[in-house]
């Protein structure tokens, strides 16, 4: 079947503490390197019909990312 | 005749029994609203309670947006009805774009559940009418996704047009955008906060009865004038 990857990241300007947290325990385990991370979020979607990837944004618009402090991008899987 | 006030109850929700109670001393009668009615059964004003929603599954919020009471309540916000979303209640108002704004991760990576005081900042909206402008209040905060952010533009604009409802005093506790805590809707009528209210009705149970007006309020906005 015919699937899209929609990969949702917080934007810039948001804060992520989860990212933040997750920095941290990479400097512990020994990853001093490590800057920073920010975390997103990945959804494979699977289509029983075609469907354009304009139309897997308006789903992505609507329900996977909430635009106010998420950006996305749709891909083709 | 007593006002009925709806309270809606998700998969989920947590203080729904809390919000009832509230209602009920405030005077009104309380109304049990299930997500999946497609009916408000004729309330005057409805609350939708903290909790975890659908298990806060994709986002605090996010899913609740979508069950069909939720369709019923945006319908009829239109004509008037006063909402309060407290805790997830003001994250689902958002999530429905019946608010602006979002609540995210709390600065400190805690969740928070603790004595606060807040700041009651408009007192011309549905749910507030009953505070004194500037009055500061004590309420219980329990949240682990309660900063409140929005873009600069929004936040001026709510600036602006008195829309922000409360504001944390002293200290942020979660990394708010401009101490926000609770927001309400250019009409007056649909206001969300983080804190809850609704566990602040009677000091043998919370902090303080500081949260009651909050329910007394929303009957004298109800009243005929």
């Amino acid at each position: 079947m015919p699937s899209f990857v929609v990969n949702v990241m917080l934007k810039p300007e948001i804060h992520d503490p989860q990212g933040d947290a997750i920095a941290s325990a990479c400097h512990r385990l020994g990853f001093p390197q490590v800057a920073s991370v920010r975390q997103g979020k990945r959804f494979v979607i699977e289509v029983s019909e075609p469907a354009s990837e304009q139309r897997i944004a308006e789903l992505a618009a609507e329900l996977l990312a909430n635009p106010v402090i998420e950006e996305f991008s749709v891909h083709p899987a | 005749m007593t006002a009925r006030i709806g309270v809606v109850t998700f998969p989920g929700s947590l203080d729904d029994r809390d919000a009832r109670r509230a209602v009920a001393r405030a005077g009104a009668t309380p109304v049990q609203l299930w997500h999946d009615d497609a009916s408000l059964h004729g309330v005057d004003a409805v609350v939708l309670p903290g909790g975890f929603s659908y298990g806060d599954y994709l986002r605090c919020g996010a899913i609740a947006r979508f069950a069909p009471v939720m369709g019923e309540i945006i319908g009829a916000v239109g004509s008037g009805l006063p909402v309060l979303g407290i805790c997830n209640g003001f994250q689902i108002l958002c999530e429905a774009h019946l608010l602006p704004g979002a609540l995210t991760r709390n600065v400190a990576r805690r969740f928070i559940s603790r004595d606060i005081r807040i700041r009651i900042e408009t007192v011309t909206s549905a749910w507030t009418c009953g505070y004194e402008a500037g009055q500061e209040i004590t309420v219980v905060l329990k949240s682990g996704e309660g900063a409140y952010a929005a873009d600069a533009a929004t936040l001026a604009e709510l600036e602006a047009r008195g829309q922000i409802l409360c504001r944390y005093a002293g200290s942020n506790p979660n990394g708010s955008a401009g101490d926000i805590a609770g927001v309400v809707s250019s009409t007056g009528t649909v206001a969300g906060l983080m804190p809850h209210p609704e566990h602040a009705i009677d000091a043998l149970t919370g902090p303080s009865a500081d949260g009651l007006p909050f329910f007394t309020s929303v009957l004298r906005a109800l009243a005929p004038a």
